[in-house]
């Protein structure tokens, strides 16, 4: 089947009920995006379908092959994603980083949303977990990105 | 009261690889403090080596390397270490591993400021396993808050020691002598005749240069010791570039997936469907492990769909520590409180038992905290890769590699010297790596490397893990105190009923196993009599490390009893340690700090943004650091809400406050996910949870402001990566008990019941 992720379009030949986390990582060999926990908990493998981030370990590829995927590789691309990943930099936000990868992903789709998300807003728009506990510095580095909307 | 039990030289345990490494390496950094400032001693024969120093290793750095290792000490071989390439950046090989906690930007702080280079010029990696990086008191690990405190000078010297050679480099160079010559970042300077060499073009000569008998290290005017250095990963970690254990790869590999028995100790019989999951996609084998199912394929999700597919009977097998299949967590809190034996002294002062036995007023209280997965966001993952030569490399996550190569030779029966360790970048640790028996995955991948005749990656899927990890053992204390007439405690004895993981695995007796007692043991109060016991109890369960060991629960059960105490003894929280503490200004200027943080001790209750809210005090003495903290909580739907918390730490001194903080925050994260949330449930020997659907973590909307104060005191300097969390549950349990008048003797307090008196 075909996948287009970050605008390249590849065809593969994996079955449909193949999770798309897996179609990322091990045959487009995108690392960037993570498993943590395989069944939608932990945000780790979020990544953008249309625009709209989704838990890709708990996504089937079966009826993407005309969806745009953007995985976290593709993020400074976008004018959005390269504004959270110098964010991101600035309020060294990450530890060991795990999460980080969907962190940035499931606040730039928010921002494109709502630009002037507050940490409130995130607090339960977003749910991506980070055990090394970097929800403080996600949110100075968000409440930067709004302040400037 | 601090030096309190730990293992010393001549017990029969090592007593470097334990929690207790804290103390040795505490002991340690004050023994080179002592010598700092001065002109450190290095012993030529051990900077040396057989064979001269090579520094310019650039061109051929293994060659270099077994070049000098030869007779050098830990620490002690520059080119171990080293590498000064030609165009001038260095490659520091770190001891420790990186996993979030800014470890490898430390280091290169530490060897940039004495080697006066830029730091952007500096690339950090991890070492491989070999004694030149056991610098630890002849032993290596990336745990129990150690690396900086322990680390520190020697790496400071290796860049002083480097400086110094490429000075003398240049004096040759340039027909000067080395008086005249001085550094500037990344070059060796001759003001008088404005001539200048990179360290690059120096590197090769200083390699056949004199080694410096000793070296002076700097006083003042520091650049990078102390300062916001920002850590060196935060870009690649931001845009997915980090590579960690699950994204390591080797030619030719097989992946495997596997399920584990649902009771350890049980064995899985033939599948019937072997043959149909033989056929799958992808599938190259299945394998029967003694308490696991493996399927190798090409594709990892390949191999687990088969895995899943595999129709297993479980019998029971052989296991060294089989889990009862009548095991219930429940039930073993009771027989740990039901527990008589012997309590072996751990800590003593004065004639506790006496003073209790004629004290007019007694207070008793038990508290229990319960097993925690680690939880770490990366599930676990093993390379095996046998080479033509029988030779191994293992490529996984771990926190000390020698222990793991040492694991590997028993288990293979080849020589250590033959077993490579990769240690790849750590998506979160916290004590899961180091090396518990079957609870890690390269065992599984060497038998499979070996069936396949391929190397084979192993990683367990999150319910696999949970299956697996390591846990956090049961903490249950029982209290008894004795006030005077004036409300004073004069008397506490403490029984720690269980086991630790330094028993466990590194075969520390009861009333030596720090694990077992710390953060009840090594309390800083005057309170005149005192003792502190483990009564042993096995733990049926795998037990691990978990950030901040026995501290996590110990301080808590300690914090609250105190604050019961002052509660039965009509004085406030503060008050009460403050008059305790009032013969160590150390802790009252702590005290002070996180006081003046927070706006003021305001117990509470009151009333802001329209809830009600009380602040609770705890503080804690872990790793060498002092740590103060306050909570600020409120009852939401009633579950106790954190809002705000305050921590002021005393790490001695910082060498980067930027990355003090993000620890600090980090760890009052953990503290409060264990306190109000987090509990392995075992029922009929299997845990209910396997997987953060049944196993709650903090979430971003339960997490508080955390603001951190750094007190400098200038004592010798402590750890950072675990202090920040042994305070938070005693200030939150301490802050709902003033909000509620409900005392929580166990944690996760989503289980308790706030609303039912008070
Ligand atoms: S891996 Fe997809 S949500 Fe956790
Ligand atoms: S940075 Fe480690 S899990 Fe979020």
């Amino acid at each position: 089947m075909k996948l287009t992720v970050n605008g390249e379009t590849r065809d593969l030949d994996i079955e449909p009920d193949t999770p798309l986390l897996w179609a990322i990582r091990e045959e487009l060999e995108l690392q960037g995006t993570k498993y943590g926990c395989g069944i939608g908990m932990c945000g780790a493998c979020t990544v953008m379908i249309d625009g709209v981030a989704t838990r890709s370990c708990v996504t089937p590829v079966d009826g993407l092959e005309s969806a745009e995927i953007t995985t976290i590789e593709a993020i400074e691309t976008d004018p959005v994603g390269a504004r959270v990943v110098e964010a991101w930099v600035k309020h060294e936000v990450a530890q060991c980083g795990y999460c980080q990868s969907g962190q940035v992903m499931a606040t730039v789709a928010m921002l494109r949303e709502n630009p002037r998300a507050t940490a409130e807003d995130a607090a339960y728009a977003i749910s991506n977990l980070c055990r090394c506990g970097t929800y403080n510095a996600i949110d100075a580095a968000l409440a930067d990105l709004t302040s400037k909307a | 009261m601090h030096d309190h039990a730990r293992p010393t030289p001549d017990t029969p345990f090592p007593a470097a690889r334990t929690s207790d490494l804290s103390r040795l390496a505490a002991a340690e950094t004050a023994r080179i403090e002592a010598a700092a400032g001065a002109p450190v001693k290095l012993s030529r024969r051990l900077f040396m080596g057989a064979a001269g120093l090579t520094l310019a290793v650039a061109l051929a750095p293994r060659a270099s390397r077994a070049q000098d290792a030869a007779g050098a000490a830990p620490g002690a071989s520059l080119s171990a270490f080293l590498d000064i390439r030609p165009d001038g950046t260095v490659e520091l090989r770190s001891p420790f591993v990186e996993g979030g906690q800014g470890i490898h930007t430390a280091m290169a702080q530490l060897v940039a400021e004495e080697l006066d280079l830029d730091i952007a010029a500096m690339e950090v990696v991890t070492a491989p396993a070999g004694t030149d990086y056991q610098i630890l008191g002849g032993m290596r690990m990336t745990g129990g808050s150690s690396s900086v405190r322990g680390g520190h000078m020697t790496m400071r010297r290796l860049g002083a020691a480097a400086r110094s050679m490429l000075i003398d480099a240049a004096a040759e160079k340039l027909g000067v002598p080395a008086g005249e010559l001085t550094t500037r970042p990344g070059e060796v300077a001759h003001e008088a005749s404005g001539r200048a060499l990179p360290y690059g073009e120096l590197a090769g000569a200083a390699s056949l240069g004199e080694v410096p008998a000793d070296v002076t290290l700097k006083q003042d005017g520091f650049r990078y010791i102390g300062a916001r250095v920002p850590r060196m990963d935060l870009r690649d970690k931001s845009t997915g570039k980090a590579r960690y254990g699950i994204d390591s790869t080797v030619p030719d590999m097989l992946h495997a997936a596997v399920r584990h028995a649902p009771r350890r100790g049980m064995a899985p019989e033939a599948p019937a469907n072997q043959a149909e999951v033989e056929a799958m996609r992808g599938v190259h084998s299945v394998h029967l492990l003694p308490d696991a199912v493996a399927v190798c394929a090409e594709r990892w999700y390949l191999a687990r769909r088969a895995v899943e597919a595999l129709e297993i009977s479980w019998t029971e097998g052989e296991a060294e520590r089989p889990m009862p299949a009548d095991f219930s967590s429940a039930a073993f809190r009771q027989a740990l409180d039901a527990a008589d034996g012997e309590s072996a002294e751990a800590e003593a002062k004065g004639d506790a038992l006496g003073a209790l036995a004629g004290a007019g007023t007694v207070i008793e209280a038990t508290y229990t905290a319960p097993m925690l997965v680690h939880g770490q966001l990366e599930p676990p993952s093993a390379i095996a890769s046998f080479d033509a030569d029988g030779g191994l490399e293992l490529n996984m996550p771990n926190q000390a590699p020698e222990m793991f190569q040492a694991a590997a030779a028993a288990m293979t029966g080849l020589a250590p010297e033959k077993i490579t360790v990769v240690s790849p970048g750590l998506g979160g640790f916290f004590g899961r790596h180091f090396p518990y028996a079957d609870s890690n995955p390269w065992p599984q991948a060497v038998t499979l490397a070996r069936a396949t005749g391929r190397p084979v990656k192993v990683l367990w899927t999150r319910e696999e893990e949970f299956l697996r990890d390591a846990m956090r053992p049961v903490g249950h204390a029982k209290f008894r105190a004795a006030l005077d007439a004036d409300g004073m405690p004069v008397a506490l004895a403490a029984d720690l009923v269980g086991e630790g993981p330094t028993g466990r695995w590194w075969g520390a007796p009861p009333g030596k196993d720090g694990s077992a007692v710390e953060g009840v043991t090594g309390k800083p109060y005057a309170i005149p009599n005192v003792r502190v016991g483990q009564r042993f109890v096995a733990n049926p369960a795998a037990i691990g490390y978990w950030r901040s060991v026995g501290h996590s629960m110990h301080d808590y059960f300690y914090e609250s009893f105190l604050d019961e105490l002052a509660l039965a003894g009509g004085k406030d929280p503060m008050a009460l340690r403050r008059a305790l503490l009032a013969d160590n200004p150390r802790l009252i200027a702590l005290l002070d700090a996180v006081e003046t943080l927070s706006g003021g001790w305001r117990p509470g209750p009151y009333e802001m943004e329209g809830t009600t809210r009380a602040r609770g005090l705890a503080m804690a003495s872990p790793f060498g650091s002092e740590v103060a903290t306050i909570a600020e909580v409120s009852l939401d739907a009633g579950q106790v809400r954190a809002h705000r918390i305050w921590v002021a730490i005393d790490p001695g001194s910082a060498v980067n406050p930027s990355t003090i903080e993000a620890q600090v925050r980090g760890a009052v994260a953990l503290g409060l996910s264990q306190t109000l949330l987090e509990e392995v449930v075992y029922e009929g020997g299997e845990p209910l949870a396997r997987n953060f659907d049944m196993y709650q973590i903090l979430s971003r909307d339960m997490m508080p402001a955390v603001e951190v104060a750094i007190v400098e005191s200038g004592a010798p300097m402590g750890g950072i990566g675990e202090p920040g969390l042994p305070g938070v549950g005693g200030a939150v349990a301490n802050a709902a008990a003033t909000l509620t008048g409900v005392r929580a003797r166990a944690t996760p307090l989503i289980n308790v019941d706030f609303t039912s008196q008070g």
